[in-house]
C-alpha cells in the first residue's frame, strides 16, 4: 500500500471515487430522495456527518477490538451495530437538544441505517488499509461526494419535472440515464487524482 | 399452499427485484462487469436469501415483534459472514475482485423486503422457494447485464473470447457509466412488456 497524503484521499473520494458514480454505492436514497434538492441536501448533510463518525467509530472498533482478539470475521454484523446504534444515539441527541434540526434531517437517519455508502466506506477503509487520519478524510470525502451528487441530481430531476418522458423510462429508468451522464462527466475528473 | 409456478414467474419477471421494485441495484451495477463475478454474486445472493427467509421463518412465531428487524439483520449477517469465509477460503481471487460487494449484501434491500414481507407469513418450506425465485430473478438480471458489458468490453464471455481479433474493445462498457444506461434500458424493455401483457389481460377479463 502507497501512503496516500490524506488530502489526495478526500479530493478523490469527491471527484474520481463519487461513491454512487463510481462505486455505485447508496443508490436505493439516491433515487427515492432525489426529486426536491432541499431534501436531497438535508439527506446528504445527514450522511456526511453519520458517515464521519461511523467512520471512526468503526476504525476504532476494528482495530482495537476486533483485530486483537481475531475476530475480523465479525466485522459485518459489528459494524452494522454500531452504524444502527450510533444513528439511534444521534436521533436522540438531536431530538433533545436541536428540534429545528431534528425536524429538518429526522425522518432521513433510520433510512441512513441502511444505507450502503455508510457500511461500504467502512468495508472500503478495511480493504485498503487506510491509517486513522487517512480513514477520517476519505469518510468526509465521500459524505460530501454523495452529498454533490444527490444535490446535483436533485437539480437536474425538477428541471425535467414537467417534460414528456418515454413510457416505461419515467421515474427510476430516467434517473438512472441522467446518473449515467453525471458519472461520464465525473470521469474527467480521474486525470487529476486516484486511489487504487 | 403457494402455488411453486407463480412464486418463480413473479421472483424472475412479474416482480423480479431489480427491474420492477428497484430494489437492491448497488451491488447490481457494480460486479457486472464480468460474467464471472455477476455468476458468484448471484449465486450467494442466492444463498443468503433463500437460507435466510428459511431461518426467519422458522423461529418467526418465537420473535417478538418489536425486535424482528434487528434479529432479521443478525440472520441474515450470520449467512453472508459464512458466504465470505468460504469464499475467501476457496476462491480468494473472486474474494478480492468482489471486494466489499459481498459484505454489503446485508444491506440489500431485496433480503429484509423478503424476510418482512413473505418469510413472516409463510412455512419456511414456501419461503425457502420464495428466497430462491427472488435470489434468482435477481441473478437473471446481473448476467443480462453482465453479458453486454463483458461482450462488448473486453469481447470475452466467462474469460472466453469470442468476438473476432479485429474488434477493438468498447473501453466505456466497462466503465461505470454504461452500467447505468445497461440498466435503465433493461427497466425500460421490462416495463414496456409489463404494461403490455396488462393490457392483453386487461382485454381478455373484461
Amino acid at each position: 500500500m502507497i501512503e496516500l497524503n490524506p488530502f489526495v484521499i478526500f479530493f478523490a473520494a469527491i471527484f474520481t471515487n463519487n461513491m454512487i458514480l463510481s462505486n455505485f454505492l447508496g443508490m436505493c436514497s439516491f433515487i427515492a430522495v432525489s426529486k426536491e434538492i432541499k431534501t436531497a441536501f438535508s439527506l446528504g448533510q445527514a450522511v456526511t456527518f453519520v458517515l464521519t463518525f461511523t467512520t471512526v467509530l468503526n476504525y476504532f472498533i476494528y482495530y482495537k477490538i476486533l483485530v486483537p482478539y481475531n475476530l475480523e470475521y465479525l466485522r459485518f454484523i459489528i459494524f452494522i451495530i454500531s452504524i444502527a446504534a450510533f444513528v439511534q444515539l444521534v436521533e436522540m441527541i438531536i431530538d433533545r437538544y436541536f428540534p429545528s434540526l431534528y425536524y429538518a434531517l429526522g425522518i432521513f437517519l433510520p433510512l441512513i441505517t441502511v444505507n450502503c455508502a455508510v457500511l461500504g466506506v467502512s468495508l472500503f477503509m478495511i480493504i485498503r488499509e487506510y491509517t486513522f487520519i487517512q480513514s477520517l478524510s476519505f469518510g468526509i470525502g465521500s459524505g460530501l461526494g454523495w452529498t454533490l451528487a444527490i444535490v446535483a441530481m436533485a437539480g437536474i430531476r425538477q428541471k425535467i419535472k414537467n417534460n414528456n418522458i418515454p413510457k416505461g423510462l419515467e421515474g427510476p429508468g430516467i434517473t438512472l440515464i441522467i446518473t449515467g451522464i453525471m458519472a461520464l462527466a465525473f470521469i474527467g475528473f480521474s486525470g487529476i487524482v486516484q486511489i487504487q | 399452499m403457494v402455488n411453486i409456478k407463480e412464486t418463480l414467474s413473479k421472483g424472475f419477471f412479474r416482480d423480479n427485484p431489480i427491474f420492477v421494485q428497484i430494489l437492491g441495484i448497488c451491488s447490481a451495477l457494480a460486479v457486472t462487469n464480468l460474467m464471472m463475478n455477476s455468476l458468484i454474486m448471484g449465486i450467494g445472493l442466492m444463498f443468503v436469501t433463500a437460507f435466510s427467509e428459511m431461518t426467519v421463518s422458522l423461529i418467526r412465531d418465537r420473535t417478538p415483534k418489536h425486535i424482528r428487524m434487528m434479529i432479521q439483520t443478525f440472520i441474515i449477517s450470520f449467512y453472508v459472514i459464512l458466504l465470505d469465509i468460504y469464499l475467501k477460503a476457496y476462491m480468494p481471487a473472486m474474494s478480492k475482485a468482489l471486494g466489499p460487494y459481498v459484505g454489503l449484501i446485508i444491506t440489500n434491500c431485496i433480503i429484509m423486503g423478503r424476510c418482512e414481507a413473505f418469510a413472516q407469513n409463510n412455512t419456511p418450506g414456501e419461503s425457502f422457494i420464495d428466497g430462491m425465485a427472488y435470489g434468482g430473478g435477481y441473478a437473471m438480471v446481473l448476467l443480462m447485464i453482465a453479458f453486454i458489458r463483458e461482450l462488448l468490453g473486453f469481447g470475452t464471455l466467462f474469460g472466453l473470447r469470442v468476438m473476432p481479433e479485429s474488434f477493438v474493445n468498447w473501453t466505456l462498457m466497462v466503465m461505470p457509466p454504461a452500467a447505468f444506461f445497461i440498466l435503465a434500458v433493461i427497466i425500460w424493455i421490462a416495463k414496456g412488456i409489463i404494461a403490455k401483457q396488462d393490457e392483453k389481460e386487461g382485454v381478455k377479463t373484461a
